[in-house]
């Protein structure tokens, strides 16, 4: 495997690591949060090092130079491809606007320490190749928003309820699949598990409930980083498409357009901002899951397209929020605030990103829009329409949120409520990015057009392995009921005679290309 | 240089004129140094002339070579090759797209001069313009579009910049209400819009116009697919231009429009904007060739909407709602033109009408003062004589069409009714459930956010 020219990928999961401990040792919060400003600025910097660098390779896959981790383990442990490379420094990028972002007044109920682990923990999940790498570690990422929800004196079980069900699916249906090959019984059931699991931490439809619980009930900025990176895509990309069947795509591919409009519709009859937004990103991220169960290149890469766009809208979006609510508390969306005099360049951001997000031309979403909803209608031609409504639903739930926020009434404010520079700052990045990946799209599609033709093929081949794997179990099975049967009648033959009667997936088999026909 | 890049270069001009003035707008807003008044206007007045004479000069160019269909190719914004996908960025200049583009240059630069002098010192002065720039980009975009999707593409910005504006005096709850409303039927409007070029798409194998509408110049050229196809894909336009145009169903949206600024309701919803489904009807024109059928509910929304528009504008009590009901019957008979196959009648209907309308409606609020000046001297109200309706129609009949008019035609309420109230009585109803779930699981009350009431001190908390 082709080696990067430095070690980025263990670098960008260790500064994170080693900053925690750092950042948990001190006092002074403002410090902290300089501190934590600093090594989220040094993580992006290694993260989108390892993406050019990865870009000059010209390869689908490569390791870190001086692999510590392959020297120990002997094993490809950390691993980037042309899949997850650009998700890196998304991450990173994502971690460090948030807590940019954080104003003096969030300092104190803001978690430095726990947040850069989770980044740490976040990169390597998205490094990860490994099964059981990626099963530890999205069980550890449950643990600091748990800690958060403790130690604010939150209920903790709903989320509790749900993130025990997602880790205790993830093992067993991993140690199932680890019993038995994929298309066996024991390893569809060990799909089941696992697709179950990544639809509970994807928060589709009905196991969503424990989203909407943790943006209740933790700070807005650790909600929006557990769920903003999608890691519940990650988990099927990684552990689901390569092994599930093509009935159980396309019942994901279903079930997540549902929840797609069901959460498009939901976002409209909410009172407050977080909810709103919680449900708005279920939308969203229950479209990327429709992209990939698709397993069109063309359907894949809007998938992938919409991840990015997703992921860097939504989050920009979040943030806003996060900002409105540092100005005035949690918002309501039962009545006008009329900010926009306070703060026009929020509420341009708000506009800017939820556009963005809902794919209006000329920002970032607008590609992979197009390209997600062409895949779904050429694969479900009226199914497919589905995702137009989900995302009509939304754009409409977007225009409410900013008139309900920034309009409609006569704010008066003691303070001044403009922004600072640190806000400044992230609202100019994201609006940079938004609008220079919304003109300037073609490097990107590119790129995740070979990351979906990877995918697809990947699918394909396992697709090819699991029936052939099939076919010679069923054949061996065959000849084992021939041979403790009574002798058949001359003329016939009891081998495809047995096949038939006893064995339907042999059928099928036998349907596409039977040896024994061929003979 | 030969004739050919003379044009080609001018039809870059053409498109590149608006999309320059939008960037300097955006950014200079984005990056929180907005420019002063005189400078938008000066920005303005450059742009939109220059845009216009280059499409003056186009138009030269094609009559004296007597030229009827220009191709601009910018090239593929996104292409991936081997699905044979591709986003390509085509203008055309034909006898359909020139005359609206120069149009649009027209009446926009109009409104943009008459707005610098009626918005001076407006807190709001800098977001009007940039609205403004998005809507003309969006404008000439739509016209001079040679793929469904850079159509789509303008059609976007339009609806966008449409709703901001409405909300445009947004210290207010009903201008937002208003604006809000609009950006849902075109929500609404877009997806038919999107569907029925994605259907498009797949039938004929592209984007490009003259892929779908036959190779001949407009209005020339022959739809390539069956009638029942074609009934479906023009069934779909036909609601994407009916929420754009305001025909009947959802003209409810029209009156409302005409919260914003007037320069804006003059240019959007008087002459542009409102036009706009129109001109896609014009643009697909072939596809209505090929059914019959769908000629016919053409023609038929355009007639009810124009007996509509005609009924309702006579009983409005404020001038802009009545000039909106106005252009609501013009706009419908146009449609029904289109309906019929009069394409060339239906464009001049067009151009007529929306630089008739955009006077009036710049004109209406000094109107009424003239008016109140006039019988202010005379020192009584100006007597008016019955009309011929009054006279013939039985009293019953004209209080029912009255309370029908004064209701609009109850379109509204029938779209709240039976809509969009059981729409949200169904998800409440799930909100609900989710609630009892989630509180089930906590053991106690889940929701910290029943308690968010909005307060205003919640800085001085913080400090």
């Amino acid at each position: 495997m082709p080696e990067l020219h430095l070690p980025w990928l263990e670098l960008s999961i260790l500064i994170p690591l080693l900053g925690a401990v750092c950042v948990g040792m001190l006092r002074d919060r403002e410090l902290a949060r300089k501190l934590c400003v600093a090594i989220c600025t040094l993580t992006l910097v290694f993260a989108a090092g390892e993406w050019i660098d990865f870009g000059t390779l010209h390869t689908f896959e490569a390791h870190d130079h001086w692999d510590l981790i392959r020297r120990i383990f002997h094993k490809d442990m950390f691993v980037v491809d042309e899949l997850s490379a650009p998700l890196l420094p998304l991450a990173a990028l994502l971690y460090l606007m948030t807590v940019l972002s954080t104003l003096r007044t969030k300092v104190n109920r803001f978690s430095f320490g726990w947040t850069l682990t989770s980044q740490g923990i976040l990169l390597a999940t998205l490094s990860c190749r490994e099964p059981w790498g990626i099963v530890a570690l999205l069980s550890l990422a449950t643990i600091p928003p748990w800690t958060e929800l403790r130690s604010r004196g939150r209920s903790t079980r709903v989320f509790v309820i749900h993130m025990g069900l997602f880790v205790g699916l993830l093992i067993v249906g991993q140690l199932l699949l680890d019993a038995g090959s994929a298309g066996t019984p024991l390893g569809i059931i060990a799909g089941a598990l696992l697709t179950i699991a990544a639809l509970l931490r994807s928060g589709i439809f009905p196991l969503h409930c424990w989203m909407t619980d943790l943006f209740e009930k933790a700070t807005f900025g650790t909600a929006l980083l557990f769920v903003a990176p999608m890691t519940g895509a990650y988990a099927v990309m990684r552990l689901v498409l390569p092994i599930a069947p093509d009935w159980a795509l396309q019942s994901i591919a279903v079930v997540s357009l549902f929840t797609a409009v069901y959460a498009g519709g939901m976002a409209l009859v909410q009172h407050e901002a977080r909810r709103f937004y919680c449900y708005l990103f279920l939308s969203h991220s229950s479209l990327v899951l429709v992209g990939m169960e698709l397993v069109t290149p063309i359907g894949v890469t809007g998938a992938l397209l919409v991840w990015l766009s997703v992921g860097l809208s939504l989050a920009g979006f979040g943030l806003t929020l996060r900002c409105i609510e540092s100005r005035i508390g949690r918002v309501s969306l039962d009545q006008y605030h009329g900010l926009y005099d306070h703060t026009p360049t929020l509420g341009a951001l708000f506009l800017v990103t939820g556009l963005a997000s809902i794919g209006f031309p000329g920002t970032v979403g607008f590609v992979g829009a197009e390209l997600l909803i062409e895949g779904a209608v050429t694969v479900y031609p009226f199914v497919g329409m589905a995702v137009v409504i989900a995302a009509t639903l939304n754009g409409i739930a977007i225009l409410q949120a900013y008139f309900r926020v920034f309009t409609g009434a006569r704010y008066v404010a003691s303070l001044s409520l403009r922004v600072r520079t640190p806000e400044r700052v992230a609202v100019l990045i994201f609006t940079a990015l938004i609008l220079g990946g919304g003109l300037f799209p073609q490097p990107r599609v590119t790129s995740r057009y070979h990351a979906a033709e990877a995918l697809v093929r990947q699918r394909h081949s396992a697709t090819q392995r699991e029936k052939t794997a099939v076919a010679s179990q069923t054949l061996n099975h065959d000849k084992r009921i021939v041979l403790s049967q009574p002798p058949a009648p001359s003329g016939s033959d009891p081998l495809n005679e047995n096949i038939q009667t006893k064995s339907p997936r042999a059928i099928e088999w036998r349907g596409a290309t039977s040896p024994a026909e061929n003979q | 240089m030969n004739y050919d890049s003379i044009m080609q270069v001018l039809g870059v001009c053409v498109v590149a004129c608006p999309a320059a003035l939008l960037a300097v707008f955006g950014v200079m807003s984005l990056i929180g140094r907005p420019l002063g008044e005189r400078m938008m206007a000066r920005f303005t007045q450059v742009s939109v002339v220059a845009g216009l004479l280059a499409a003056l000069a186009i138009l030269a160019m094609m009559l004296v070579l007597d030229t009827r269909h220009v191709p601009v190719e910018i090239g593929n914004w996104v292409v991936i090759p081997a699905q044979h996908f591709h986003f390509h960025l085509k203008f055309v200049f034909d006898r359909l797209s020139v005359p609206f583009a120069i149009l649009s240059f027209v009446l926009c630069g109009t409104v943009g001069a008459f707005t610098s002098r009626y918005l001076h010192r407006e807190p709001g002065y800098g977001r009007f313009f940039v609205f403004y720039a998005v809507f003309l980009l969006g404008m000439i975009l739509s016209s001079l579009a040679g793929t469904i999707e850079t159509l789509f593409l303008g059609w976007e910005l339009v609806g966008l910049s449409s709703a901001l504006l409405v909300a445009f005096f947004h210290d207010r709850p009903n201008p937002v209400r208003n604006g809000q409303r609009v950006w849902t039927v075109y929500r609404f409007a877009d997806a038919a819009f999107l569907i029925a070029a994605l259907t498009l798409h797949h039938l004929t194998g592209e984007g490009d116009f003259e892929g779908l509408m036959g190779r001949g110049p407009w209005p020339e050229g022959v739809a390539s697919i069956t009638g029942s196809r074609a009934l479906f894909v023009g069934l779909l336009l036909l609601v994407a231009a009916a929420g754009k145009s305001a025909l009947v169903p959802f003209s409810g949206w029209l009156p409302r429009a005409m919260e914003g600024p007037t320069p804006s309701s003059a240019v959007f919803y008087g002459s542009l904007s409102v036009h706009l489904g129109a001109f896609l009807l014009l643009r697909v024109s072939p596809v209505l060739e090929v059914s019959p059928l769908l000629s016919a509910a053409v023609v038929a929304i355009g007639l009810i909407s124009a007996l509509f528009g005609a009924v309702t504008a006579r009983v409005q009590t404020d001038i802009k709602s009545a000039l909106a009901f106005a252009s609501l019957t013009q706009v419908g008979i146009i449609v029904a033109e289109i309906g019929c196959g009069l394409r060339y009648i239906a464009l001049i209907h067009i151009i007529g009408h929306a630089c008739l309308r955009t006077l009036q409606l710049l004109r209406a609020p000094t109107l009424l003062h003239d008016y109140g000046t006039l019988e202010n001297a005379i020192g009584t109200q100006l007597s008016r004589a019955p009309t011929f309706w009054e006279r013939v129609v039985p009293e019953q009949g004209r209080v029912w069409l009255y309370r029908f008019s004064m209701e609009r035609g109850f379109l509204d309420a029938v779209l709240n009714e039976y809509i969009v109230r059981p729409f949200l009585a169904l998800f409440r109803y799930s909100d609900r459930l989710e609630r009892r779930w989630t509180d089930m699981l906590s053991g106690g009350q889940s929701r910290e956010s029943d308690e968010v009431k909005p307060h205003t001190a919640a800085l001085e908390e913080f400090v």
